[in-house]
């Protein structure tokens, strides 16, 4: 049988060369657009100047990370940033949840159908669309504010208002993505074992009872896994939906950090300062999506690959 | 199962059933207000008096659509970059996936190339690095800058790269002694097997590049060269003020009318709404995908 062997190796031998050459362009691609930009990086400690490009702008040292832990701006964006998606998480967890679950006791299959395919769509939808949609009905002559003013109340300048913005931005979040995070708990749901209901109906098991002891625990492992995975996501707020939401007048509550690089960065053209924030969030993104695979891997035993 | 038939438990089913009725409801009802908006007349629209069904039925907006050339443009732009970066996606995705799909003992190389992928996953320079990056390299104000930094989907990568580990082995040892090269072997096989996994991951990357704004809005230099999602985010969505040239005056005062906005947002829509029933059939089994390992 050696023979045998022998001669399967050295196909495989054969075979490396063009599984190199078939990793070679996105390899090239991944290089050019995701490597060299990571060593674009060094301007954070230049006062870069596009004109001198990398080479020839000024080398600054430390001076744009210690600006940046001087000015107010960056404990409000920090702060906004880490408030903004942490109420994200937290809804986007228990909303889809309680909707599956929910779901999940109609017994009419085709209806059952029709709600989910709807409530996918606005995940398909962009945000520059929805923002178009939302900013139009939240508008002082908008649909919202016509209701409330039919009911006698006071209208509402929900996009100005510095109290409303941030829940606006979560409440808009929670909406457009809570049936297509349904999905893993539907699935997870139908992973119950049957007989467990089964035997609870026999015990007399209210309805109450059955969704308290056997299906929230049913999904208690897919809450953890997904819980812990978002950890990584906290200082990303979602840049599409607030920079096509948002305006000077909400800037205390609603900028955070991406939208905030892109203003001082490409509006303002300060380049270098605007790296050192970018740089300082993938470092810290980096360490928490790190730290947030180990636990997933630990608790629930997920692996990415 | 036993059918529950007191009083109680119907009341609940009926609750339960208007409950979700309301719910599809409000998911649909952004789209329908503007859809409602974009077939009323001007006053009525822009008084706010539009709910869900239109005032004084016309179809004005999306005539003037029609002879508008900055949106069609915008359309074209748009239409080319789902098809060529879709196409660039597919192919480079099916490249990456196959070789990497490989275990240790078939392709020695594998870690190396895998932890570099994560790598570039979960690292990124940020924005104002690849900013510079696609300037250096004159890509500004051509389509190369909207399909090519992201021409490699990593997360699409590793969902193939997972389906292609899940195929039973024995099909690819036929194949080997059949003597099929591993080009063969993945075009023959690996890609005929797997086209629901080919379909979500295509599907995932059409719609992202239909949808993108962003790259357009910072790589883009005049309003010709927009895709039509940062088109309808500088026109429609807001206007900063160094936008305001003398090329785009005109359609500054189209600005104000809310039907034609509706309409404009309904007519970008219409892709996405097209290819629905295929992205629902597919995607809830690519959103399952890459979690079921060996």
């Amino acid at each position: 049988m050696g023979g045998l062997q022998e001669a399967v190796d050295r196909i495989m031998n054969h075979f490396q060369k063009h599984y190199h050459l078939m990793l070679l362009p996105g390899i090239i691609f991944l290089i050019v657009f995701h490597l060299v930009p990571l060593f674009g990086v060094v301007i954070a400690f230049q006062d870069f100047n596009i004109g001198l490009g990398v080479k020839k702008s000024p080398w600054i040292g430390l001076e744009n990370f210690k600006y940046l832990f001087q000015i107010r701006d960056s404990k409000v964006i920090f702060y906004n940033t880490v408030f903004i998606s942490s109420g994200k998480i937290i809804a986007g967890i228990i909303v889809p949840v309680t909707f599956a679950v929910l779901l999940n006791e109609l017994r009419i299959a085709a209806f059952k159908r029709w709600v989910q395919t709807i409530v996918y769509l606005p995940h398909f939808l962009s945000w520059v669309i929805l923002a178009g949609v939302i900013i139009d009905m939240l508008s002082m002559d908008g649909i919202v504010n016509r209701l409330i003013a039919s009911f006698g109340g006071e209208k509402i300048m929900f996009l100005a208002s510095n109290d409303w913005f941030p829940w606006l931005i979560i409440g808009s979040d929670t909406w457009k993505d809570f049936g297509f995070a349904a999905i893993v708990y539907l699935a997870a749901l139908a992973g119950i074992d049957p007989t467990l209901y089964e035997a609870a109906e026999i015990d007399g098991a209210t309805r109450f009872q059955k969704i308290r002891y056997i299906t929230l625990p049913g999904l208690v492992p897919t809450i953890i896994l997904l819980a812990t995975l978002s950890i990584g996501n906290i200082l990303n707020a979602g840049f599409d939906q607030i920079f096509n939401l948002y305006n000077p007048l909400v800037y205390p509550s609603g900028d955070i950090i991406d939208t905030y690089v892109y203003r001082v960065g490409l509006v303002q053209a300060q380049y270098g300062f605007a790296t050192a924030v970018g740089l300082l969030k993938s470092v810290i993104g980096f360490i928490l999506i790190i730290v947030s695979y180990r636990l997933a891997y630990q608790f629930a035993n997920y692996r990415i690959f | 199962m036993v059918q529950d038939r007191t009083l109680s438990a119907r009341l609940w089913n009926l609750f339960l059933i208007s409950l979700m009725a309301l719910i599809g409801f409000s998911s649909l009802a952004p789209i329908l207000h503007t859809a409602a908006v974009s077939l009323s007349n001007t006053a009525a629209a822009a008084g706010g008096f539009v709910t869900f069904w239109p005032r004084g039925f016309n179809i004005e907006s999306y005539r003037k659509i029609i002879d508008d050339p900055h949106f069609f443009n915008a359309f074209w732009v748009s239409t080319k970059r789902v098809f060529v970066g879709g196409a660039i996606n597919f192919i480079l995705t099916v490249m990456m996936a196959y070789p990497l799909s490989r275990s240790h003992r078939e392709f020695k190389s594998r870690h190396y190339y895998m932890w570099f992928v994560l790598f570039t996953m979960l690292f990124s320079g940020g924005m104002i690095p690849l900013y510079l990056v696609v300037k250096y390299l004159n890509m500004f104000n051509t389509l190369w800058a909207l399909v090519l930094p992201g021409a490699v989907p990593v997360f699409n990568v590793i969902l193939l790269m997972n389906f292609f580990r899940n195929l039973p082995k024995e099909l690819s040892e036929a194949g080997l002694i059949d003597g099929a090269g591993p080009w063969f072997m993945l075009a023959r096989i690996f890609v005929p097997l797997s086209l629901p996994a080919l379909a979500t991951v295509t599907l995932f990357s059409i719609v992202g590049h239909w949808n993108a704004f962003f790259d357009g809005l910072i790589f883009m230099r005049s309003v010709e060269n927009y895709p039509l999602q940062t088109y309808i985010q500088q026109l429609v969505v807001q206007l900063p003020p160094e936008y305001m040239d003398s090329t785009n005056m005109d359609l500054l005062d189209k600005m104000s009318d809310k039907t034609l906005n509706a309409a404009k947002i309904m007519v970008s829509m219409i892709p996405i709404l097209l290819i629905y029933p295929f992205l629902q059939r597919y995607f809830i089994h690519g959103i399952m995908l890459g979690s079921v390992k060996e």
